[in-house]
């Protein structure tokens, strides 16, 4: 237990659409320890993304207990999850979300502002650069960028701050064969070179399948 | 675009404060100069005179000139009688000879001096013969009368359109009577000890110093001017809080998504707050720049169409104050919606299209 950097026992969370409440995860028990690259599979509505808002510190979970790198979110004031978005854990989106006025340079620089960073060079983030393959795309803004190296960039900014955790909701979805590939093989590169967790959802079994395990979800619950 | 027009937007109550500071200090200024270029001493009112600065008709009987004139340390009195015309514009009638003797005379760019037996000769100064149209020699419609343009005289001393004193007193009815009267002294460092031995002998009369007459021309010294100027500044602020925070409420709109990516990146409430406080205080100083602008194009106006009527000038200590009042506009106007962009839903926020 003292080792796991995610732990969730019997997480729930409840939404309420009008006065109708809509339980989108019913008793999630997940364990994840530092290192591991996990993919979880599911349909929609499966509560996959629930799943990562609430270990993301997006949003407090209805009941259960759930603890990142030590902190008990259940708990957390929001304030506090601000800081654990801070520092613990970083997001990959299947849009990209990179901030569309912002070169991909300055993406990566308010990520690291907001991190509190110094302004000096990070030699290990200067080696992702490089593993990435987007040292020379870094002045345009993202609309003169292609979907394969925004999401690249979007990568970049979600480790520049070293996270212990790297949260990728559908890193692929909106990206081509070739480029999925090649994102799915950055993520592994990450994995396997710095020991970066990584949880990653995704619909595809073909993408999962680069992660150590596959967990799959359904109707709120953990089935496999 | 919007940013554009935000600042735009914000610059126009700017332009205001500042054309309105810029008109009042100027016409104080010029009412100022004018005043003191008569080379009075001592300036006299009819005790119904409201203050300094107006004038109440020509309660002044002129045997009163003579009385004074007979005063220790008094050198002239010259009686003046002063007609309103257009606001801010006063006709006032002389006796030539007796102002020239005070004041050193009118310097003359066009014609000459009001001649003796023409009741209906008048002196022009520039901006107000250029503001009509006229020049010496030419005939002007007045007070239901055709003048004949003597002269037309340098800026800066008495009054704009000047008459004979007589004809003004028939026009108004007021035979014999005066609006005030400028007293000459044989040494002007007497002007406080004599106006003190004035007052006890005409005790029904208002008597002041120059120095106090022209400090009563500063805006701050005319209570419908400061209180105008309030009005204004209390617009200017409602318009720029209302400009920023329509802007930037709609800027949050734009930016849901935006808002949503920083928060995923731990980006605080504060943080957020921050943001659009700053970017509230690129628009307010941007206002003002456009503001401070526009104010040299109203100067430019003024001069150009009413240059007699309102002398503006551009009153650079303003500046600070101008800017001081826009950023309390706009970063009250930033405040709600920045704190309803810091308190956006993650999610929510990132699920915006």
């Amino acid at each position: 237990m003292s080792s796991a950097i995610i732990e969730t026992r019997d997480l729930r969370k409840t939404y309420m659409v009008g006065k109708v409440q809509v339980p989108a995860l019913r008793g999630v028990d997940l364990t994840v320890v530092p290192g591991e690259f996990v993919s979880i599979i599911g349909p929609s509505g499966s509560g996959k993304s629930t799943l990562f808002h609430i270990i993301g510190a997006l949003t407090p979970p209805t009941s259960g207990k759930v603890r990142v790198a030590g902190e008990d979110l259940a708990a957390m004031t929001d304030a506090g999850r601000t800081r654990l978005r801070k520092r613990i854990v970083s997001f990959v989106f299947q849009k990209f979300n990179l901030l569309p006025n912002l070169t991909a340079r300055d993406n990566i620089a308010v990520a690291r502002f907001i991190g509190g960073a110094d302004h000096k060079s990070d030699p290990h983030f200067e080696e992702i650069l490089r593993l990435l393959g987007i040292a020379d795309r870094l002045d345009h803004k993202p609309n003169a960028l292609s979907g394969g190296e925004q999401q690249r960039i979007a990568i970049a900014r979600a480790v520049v701050n070293h996270p212990a955790i790297l949260l990728a909701d559908e890193p692929t979805g909106n990206l081509d064969t070739e480029n999925s590939k090649a994102v799915l093989e950055i993520l592994r590169g990450l994995n396997e070179r710095t020991g970066q967790t990584i949880l990653m959802i995704t619909h595809n079994p073909e993408a999962a399948a680069y992660g150590h395990r596959t967990i799959a979800m359904r109707d709120g619950r953990i089935v496999a | 675009m919007r940013t554009l027009l935000s600042v735009l937007l914000i610059g126009v109550p700017v332009t205001l404060i500042l054309s309105l500071v810029g008109v009042s200090e100027g016409m104080s200024e010029d009412a100022q100069n004018r005043t003191r270029a008569t080379g009075a001493d001592i300036v006299i009112h009819g005790s119904q005179a409201a203050s300094a600065v107006t004038y109440s008709g020509a309660p002044l009987p002129e045997g009163y000139t003579r009385k004074l004139a007979e005063q220790p340390h008094v050198k002239l009195a010259v009686g003046i009688i002063v007609h309103p015309l257009e606001f801010p514009l006063n006709m006032m009638g002389i006796d030539q000879a007796q102002f020239d003797a005070m004041s050193g005379g009118f310097t003359y760019l066009e014609g000459g001096p009001l001649r003796p037996g023409q009741p209906f000769d008048m002196l022009l100064d520039k901006p107000y013969a250029d503001q009509q149209k006229k020049h010496a020699g030419d005939t002007m419609h007045l007070l239901n009368n055709d003048w004949h343009v003597a002269g037309i005289i340098a800026p800066g001393k008495l009054a704009r359109v000047v008459v004979p004193k007589a004809t003004l007193q028939d026009l108004d009815s007021a035979p014999g009577k005066l609006s005030l009267i400028y007293l000459k002294l044989d040494d002007p460092a007497r002007a406080d000890a004599v106006v003190e031995q004035l007052r006890q002998q005409f005790p029904n009369l208002k008597i002041d110093t120059m120095a106090f007459q022209l400090s009563q021309f500063a805006p701050d010294n005319i209570a419908s001017v400061r209180v105008f100027r309030y009005v204004v500044i209390g617009i200017g602020v409602v318009i720029g809080f209302a400009v920023v925070c329509l802007t930037m409420y709609m800027a949050v709109l734009q930016r849901t998504r935006e808002i949503g990516i920083l928060k995923s990146l731990g980006g605080s409430k504060g943080f957020i707050l921050r943001i659009m406080l700053t970017e509230a205080a690129g628009l307010g100083i941007g206002g003002t720049i456009v503001g401070i602008l526009l104010s040299y194009g109203a100067r430019w106006a003024i001069s150009t169409f009413v240059p007699a009527s309102f002398p503006m000038i551009i009153v650079q200590s303003w500046w600070v104050k101008a800017f001081a009042i826009t950023m309390a506009g706009a970063l009250l106007g930033a405040l709600y919606p920045g704190l309803s962009a810091a308190r956006h839903d993650p999610i929510e926020a990132l699920a915006y299209e």
